[in-house]
């Protein structure tokens, strides 16, 4: 691939994961840029959730390197850093199967993502000074007004594990905004929905992205919903990317048939 | 349907009170008199056992229906309605005269009662800082330790030890034990950051041993098992008093102890801290991922459990005056691990609720002290079946919204 891009958010160049003796993912270049769409796609096994852990430093990436442009302008190198501070950087993501906190209330889900962008700390807590107090009023009015968004806002008190399917998502993508993202990562965001539901969340995802200002990198099977929302798709196979373009380019290309039909064996 | 489940569950206690007194028969039926060589055959006993099987059977059975019927309850990953007494008693106009009245009744306690049950208090008293502290730790942090009483037996230690070689009194190794057992903590925290439940479980409970047995050995630092004696108890400005005196002082000390861990872990609980370690608890995966510190936390929430143990070890040693090795053994741990799991991890009433119970009843059904550990595990079975919670479950905060401030964004 040629030069990063000046407005790239996310760039990956030639990064590789081995688990022992599986490679799982080999020399795959990527790149988000500013503003942008993108969807990862390509059949089970392929490597996409592994390449979200690799970015999100869940796994340190055997070879290559992972580049990531925060709100400042700065250029950073992430790989193998700790997840908590990709985070804090700006990366924020949501799980294929829903790991919200399920004895917390939506609201304090919601509010845990604010955890790393405010200071409170163990004395502040105990003593609940004036300031500790304002901090908590605006970590619980912005988690409100996230919750309203996603349209959570009538079961802020619930417990999230007594929320429907849907809800659970809607309320994942949420915590996920709360951290004051500049790339939003969603692995499977349609998983287990109805069509009338990933209608609804790809409407929130193309409101989200302008009202957030974020990019979105997205993992999804439903191709519909992919096709209709991404900008760019990257397609991978047996963890290397074997496609790349616009949706259109995309599904024209004989290699990403081959590999999701199947290669006819008889000419 | 009632009368049908009835009938079903008749039948089944029928089988099993046959079932058991059959199987129970050579033990309960017969009896071998090895020197007069005569076979006593006690029919009584079977009858008795038939009936008493039956009943009880039947009991769990209708137990475990009602249980049942109550479906979403029973699952512990779906969070049920309050009942009616808990909506009653978190009303607030309700538990504030409540809460009045029992600060007042503790307040009373030591010109009510003898010295001999103010000194039971006393012990109970501690008891609920303990689970307090663990419960910090376990039940909202979900870290396992087993190894608890180490930090308290650091405490204790540190008071006798000071006072010992240097005459410090009470009020200045105070802090020093607070410091020293969140030390401790984080001392133990580091090699255990990586793991977690059972590993976590095996760790811990190997630290609380080695820390006794390095008191229990050193004989040069600690006098080994026979423990340090002698210590002051604790001074108010250098008024002398008697040993009756003494006891109501460090009963309000005691009380002032729970107070303040009752203050600090339910400011603890709702706060950015408390929170990110309920997150822990939850899904160390996604927690990490939404930004938070897990080696942070971690490390905090052993820190704070093992300051609370710190503080009450000086006040456990200046109570007792002499403390020794025998006095920390994982048994303490784990009673205060029950205390916690009892009362319903994560909840301070339910942490409070469960020292008491298990460190009164005891005391005061002493007529039943040749089974009070059978009596000791069947309640923990039944709690577990019936209540996998806690007697008081956790329940969160519902936070105020600020609506205005949501209206003008």
């Amino acid at each position: 691939m040629s030069e990063t891009r000046r407005d790239a958010v996310l760039s990956v160049r030639n990064m590789s994961m081995n688990f022992g003796g599986l490679r799982a993912l080999s020399e795959v270049d990527f790149e988000v840029r500013k503003g942008e769409v993108v969807a990862l796609i390509g059949p089970n096994g392929a490597g996409k959730t592994t390449f979200f852990n690799c970015i999100t430093g869940i796994y340190a990436p055997t070879e290559g390197e992972v580049l990531a442009t925060a709100r400042d302008g700065k250029t950073r190198r992430i790989n193998g850093m700790r997840t908590n501070l990709v985070c804090e950087l700006g990366m924020a993501r949501t799980f294929q199967n829903i790991r919200l906190f399920a004895s917390m209330t939506a609201l304090e889900n919601v509010m845990i993502g604010r955890h790393c962008r405010t200071r409170e700390g163990l004395f502040g807590a105990i003593f609940r000074g004036p300031g500790t107090r304002r901090e908590e009023q605006e970590v619980v009015d912005k988690s409100y007004r996230l919750l309203q968004k996603v349209g959570l806002e009538n079961v802020a008190n619930e417990y999230a594990s007594n929320l429907p399917y849907g809800a659970q998502r809607r309320l994942e993508i949420a915590r996920a905004l709360a951290t004051e993202p500049f790339l939003l990562l969603l692995d499977e965001p349609a998983a287990g929905m109805n069509p009338q539901e990933t209608l609804e969340l790809k409407e929130m995802v193309i409101q989200i992205r302008h009202e957030f200002d974020v990019s979105v990198l997205l993992i999804e099977h439903d191709m519909k919903m992919v096709m209709s929302l991404s900008d760019r798709i990257y397609v991978m196979e047996y963890g290397r990317v074997i496609a790349t373009g616009t949706p259109a380019e995309v599904s024209a290309d004989p290699e990403v048939i081959r590999a999701y039909l199947g290669e006819e064996s008889d000419a | 349907m009632a009368a049908e489940s009835f009938v079903k569950n008749l039948k089944k206690s029928a089988v099993a009170a046959l079932w058991l007194s059959f199987l129970t028969m050579p033990i309960m039926v017969i009896r071998v008199d090895t020197v007069e060589k005569t076979i006593a055959w006690r029919w009584m006993h079977l009858v008795w056992m038939l009936v008493g099987s039956f009943v009880f059977a039947l009991a769990w059975h209708f137990l475990m229906d009602r249980r049942d019927r109550g479906g979403a309850a029973t699952d512990a990953n779906v969070e049920p309605t309050p009942s009616r007494f808990a909506v009653w008693l978190a009303n607030p106009r309700v538990n504030r005269p409540l809460m009045a009245l029992g600060l007042l009744f503790a307040t009373a306690f030591p010109f009510l009662f003898s010295v001999y049950q103010t000194n039971i208090l006393i012990s109970a008293l501690i008891y609920v800082v303990l689970g307090l502290g663990l419960n910090i730790t376990v039940g909202l942090a979900g870290l396992l330790d087993l190894g608890y009483v180490a930090f308290y037996a650091v405490g204790a230690y540190a008071y006798a030890l000071l006072n010992h070689h240097f005459h410090l009194g009470f009020w200045a190794v105070l802090p020093v034990g607070g410091i020293l057992g969140a030390f401790f903590g984080i001392l133990l925290g580091f090699p255990v950051l990586r793991l977690r439940g059972d590993y976590l479980a095996i760790v811990t409970l190997g630290f609380g041993e080695i820390v006794r047995l390095v008191l229990q050995n050193w004989d040069a630092f600690s006098f080994g098992p026979s423990g340090v004696s002698n210590i002051d108890r604790p001074g108010f400005f250098g008024i002398t008093y008697s040993v009756d005196q003494a006891t109501t002082y460090i009963y309000y000390l005691a009380l002032l102890g729970v107070l303040l861990a009752i203050f600090v872990s339910g400011r603890l609980k709702d706060s950015r801290v408390g929170r990110a370690w309920l997150a822990l608890r939850e899904d160390e995966i996604a927690c990490q991922a939404m930004g938070i510190d897990n080696t942070k936390a971690k490390l905090l929430a052993f820190a704070m459990g093992a300051t609370f143990a710190g503080f009450m070890g000086v006040v456990f040693a200046a109570k007792t005056t002499y403390i020794n090795p025998a006095s920390f053994t994982f048994m303490e741990s784990a009673m205060i691990l029950a205390i916690v799991v009892l009362g319903g991890m994560g909840s301070i009433p339910g942490v409070i609720l469960g020292a008491f119970l298990l460190m009164l009843l005891p005391e005061y059904m002493r007529a039943f002290s040749q089974y009070r550990m059978l009596l000791f595990g069947a309640t923990m079975i039944l709690v577990m079946v019936f209540r996998p919670q806690g007697l008081i479950r956790a329940r969160r905060k519902i936070y105020k919204v600020n609506i205005n401030t949501v209206d003008k964004a």
